[in-house]
């Protein structure tokens, strides 16, 4: 399948690289109105790129001018080293699955499909060919001379799948295109897609605002947020050593511990919260004591106890609501110093405790599961200024 | 979390039936149907039976069933009948070459002004029909506001006449059922789906080619209806050929309205009212088989 998919690519570079982009409507060009404020990128050949952010952050308008659709106000998108900037949408080998799918109404499945061949003036004979090929990748051969009104949901993504990709574009473009299907089947086209990416071997750049469907599917992920890119890493990466608060709470649930150092040593950072507790954390960089911070730790990495456990990070709170999930139970703590944290504690027998509503316990965990943050950007700076502040989001 | 709720509990999710609920939608289209029995069927068959009487006015009409009347009338009258559709269709035609992009400008182009320039459109329609019309005879006369000025800078022959033709004619049948045409298809053209047109141009087709294979499919249902509604009154109008006209731009109308209001011949006026209404038929018929109204009224249902 791979064999015919791709022309080789023109230069060894990343296949889309964006630098410095901005896109301000306004027209205005002040940088900090717009809605892209300067993203830079590069996606590398055949692979899995999603844009992950929360609704208003940039992302699509970033798809958006990869594919023709909007031009940037300043910066340069370069496909495979050529400038894209003022090469209009049908010139751009580069297609898009819309989040409306956007099929042609008024045409079958496989004129649906066929449409791009066709203003390429691809020989008959080649194009049936090819058209018959894709439809078997998606598994929807037997429904070509259906309308697209015919067809479920899940099908009709199929069927911008297939026809997008059966034009062998250098990069596909993919709007939240799961967005309109339900869990279960949003779920199998996750997998689907995967799958089919790994056939065609052509480059994916996926738009969404679930943060499962990105680490489900991602070789990579770039986190955006207010029209900036805050991180840029494999999934585990993004999800493991969020780089900022925002990357940690919007991947995933995550406690937030802020504070002043108490202590540095050997690479590690003390929080003395007093009455034994304390927050270890690996740190970066040239950090003293008394210099405010910023870290992380994942709920599941918490481990619960009913007395101190001698660990390097212990936090003793009061619980106040346990919400049981199935393969985990959630425990929602009021810590001492009066922030709450979340925890998860896996149901299978391994968990020390399992307090109920109102006793007090201890959270500990592993120093390597701190994460120290980068300091956030200067509007939401504010927060960490507090002596000692956890929370979780 | 999920948490089990009873939702069989009678007497919250099963409604009692009222009694006569399931009548409920006949008696809404009753007063539809009553109106319809009495001002169209009705007017119909008296018409029907009209047309196959004989007789005259001064003696009174008798019923003989002769339908001689057709062939007599389809005979004498068969130039104003075939003229009739010829400027329905020219009509119909100029108005949707001219509708079609102000149409398209309006639901494309005219951004949050939309319901202006409809508005606009529709202004001229406020005054009464005949009064627009009879304007037209005064911007058209020999010598009026148009072809004076041209004759006295010699662009014109001083015997070039515009009334009394049948460009006349066709102009001002187009001129007045022009909204019927405009407003189907924007209303089509507005249902487009920005996205699919996105999708066209995504897909390597040119701005021309965008139109021609999204944009142009997807309003026909407009379109068609918008032909429906100027075709048939069009070829009908008696107005503009009274007005605008001559003795060689009779139109069909205007012999029906003469038979059955000047001759006093009703089962002649009657018997041509219905040669006509086939005709139409047949016409609408014949447009819709060939371009496939299935198919239009499917996209249209989407």
């Amino acid at each position: 399948m791979a064999t015919d998919t791709l022309p080789p690519p023109t230069s060894a570079g990343p296949a889309i690289s964006l630098v410095d982009v901005v896109k301000d409507f306004g027209g205005a060009g002040a940088r900090d109105a717009a809605v892209v404020r300067g993203v830079s990128l590069a996606i590398g050949e055949g692979e899995f790129f999603s844009l992950l952010g929360p609704s208003g952050c940039g992302k699509t308008t970033t798809l958006r001018m990869i594919a023709g659709f909007e031009e940037p106000t300043s910066g340069q998108i370069l496909l495979h080293g050529r400038d894209m900037v003022g090469v209009p949408a049908n010139r751009r080998d580069i297609n898009m699955v819309f989040q409306s799918y956007a099929l042609f109404p008024h045409l079958s499945v496989a004129d649906n499909v066929a449409f791009g061949l066709r203003r390429k003036r691809v020989p008959k004979e080649e194009l049936r060919d090819r058209v018959e090929k894709i439809l078997r990748t998606v598994e929807l051969a037997d429904k070509a001379d259906r309308r697209p009104r015919q067809l479920s949901g899940g099908q009709q993504q199929r069927v911008a799948l297939a026809r997008a990709l059966v034009n062998r574009p250098r990069a596909l473009l993919l709007d939240e295109p799961l967005g309109a299907l339900d869990l279960k089947l949003r779920q199998t086209m996750q997998l689907e897609l995967k799958r089919i990416q790994r056939e065609v071997g052509i480059t994916f750049v996926y738009v969404t605002h679930d943060q499962a469907e990105a680490l489900t599917m991602s070789d990579r992920i770039a986190v955006m947020n207010q029209g900036l890119v805050e991180q840029v890493g494999p999934p585990q990466e993004v999800y493991e050593r969020p780089a900022t608060a925002f990357v940690a709470g919007f991947i995933g649930t995550s406690n937030l511990i802020g504070g002043p150092l108490t202590s540095v040593a050997a690479g590690t950072g003390v929080l003395d919260l007093g009455g034994g507790q304390r927050v270890t954390v690996p740190l970066r960089g040239s950090l003293a004591a008394g210099e405010a911070v910023e870290l992380t730790v994942r709920p599941e990495k918490i481990t619960l106890t009913t007395g101190p456990a001698d660990s390097a990070s212990q936090v003793r709170g009061t619980v106040r609501e346990v919400v049981y999930l199935g393969t985990s139970t959630s425990y929602t703590v009021d810590t001492s110093t009066g922030a709450e944290m979340t925890v998860f504690q896996p149901n299978d027998g391994t968990a020390c405790a399992s307090p109920s509503r109102g006793d007090t316990v201890w959270l500990s965990w592993a120093t390597d599961h701190s994460y120290l943050l980068n300091p956030a950007p200067a509007p939401a700076a504010t927060a960490v200024a507090d002596p000692v502040s956890l929370t979780s989001r | 979390m999920e948490r089990a709720v009873r939702t069989d509990l009678p007497g919250l999710t099963r409604r009692r039936r009222r009694p006569g609920e399931a009548l409920g939608p006949y008696l809404m289209i009753l007063p539809g149907w009553l109106w319809l029995a009495a001002f169209f069927v009705t007017p119909v068959i008296v018409m029907v039976s009209l047309s196959l009487q004989t007789g005259n006015f001064i003696d009174g009409f008798r019923q003989t069933f002769h339908f001689g009347t057709y062939a007599d009338m389809v005979r004498t009258y068969h130039v104003q009948l075939v003229r009739s559709l010829v400027y329905g269709v020219a009509a119909t035609v100029a108005c949707a070459a001219v509708g079609y992009p102000v149409a398209y400008w309006i639901a494309f182009r005219a951004g949050r002004h939309k319901s202006v320039f409809l508005f606009l459109m529709l202004l001229p329609f406020f005054v009464s029909f005949v009064i627009r019309t009879q304007s037209w005879n005064v911007v058209l006369a020999d010598h009026g506001v148009l072809l004076g000025p041209l004759k006295d800078i010699g662009l014109l022959p001083a015997d070039f006449h515009l009334l009394a033709t049948p460009y006349a004619v066709i102009g001002g049948l187009t001129y007045n059922f022009l909204p019927f045409m405009v407003l189907p298809v924007y209303v089509a053209l507005e249902r487009v789906d920005p996205k699919v047109i996105e999708a066209s141009t995504d897909l390597y087709a040119s701005r021309a080619g965008t139109f021609l294979r999204v944009v142009l499919p997807l309003s026909l249902p407009g379109v068609f209806a918008g032909v429906l509604l100027t075709f048939v009154p069009a070829c009908a109008d008696y107005v503009n050929a009274g007005i605008l006209g001559g003795p060689s731009t009779t139109m069909i109308g205007n012999i029906i309205q003469t038979e059955y209001f000047t001759n006093l011949d009703y089962p002649g006026a009657s018997a041509l009212s219905f040669v006509l209404m086939g005709a139409l038929l047949l016409a609408v018929f014949t447009y819709a088989r060939t371009l496939g109204t299935d198919e239009v009224l499917e996209a249209a249902a989407r």
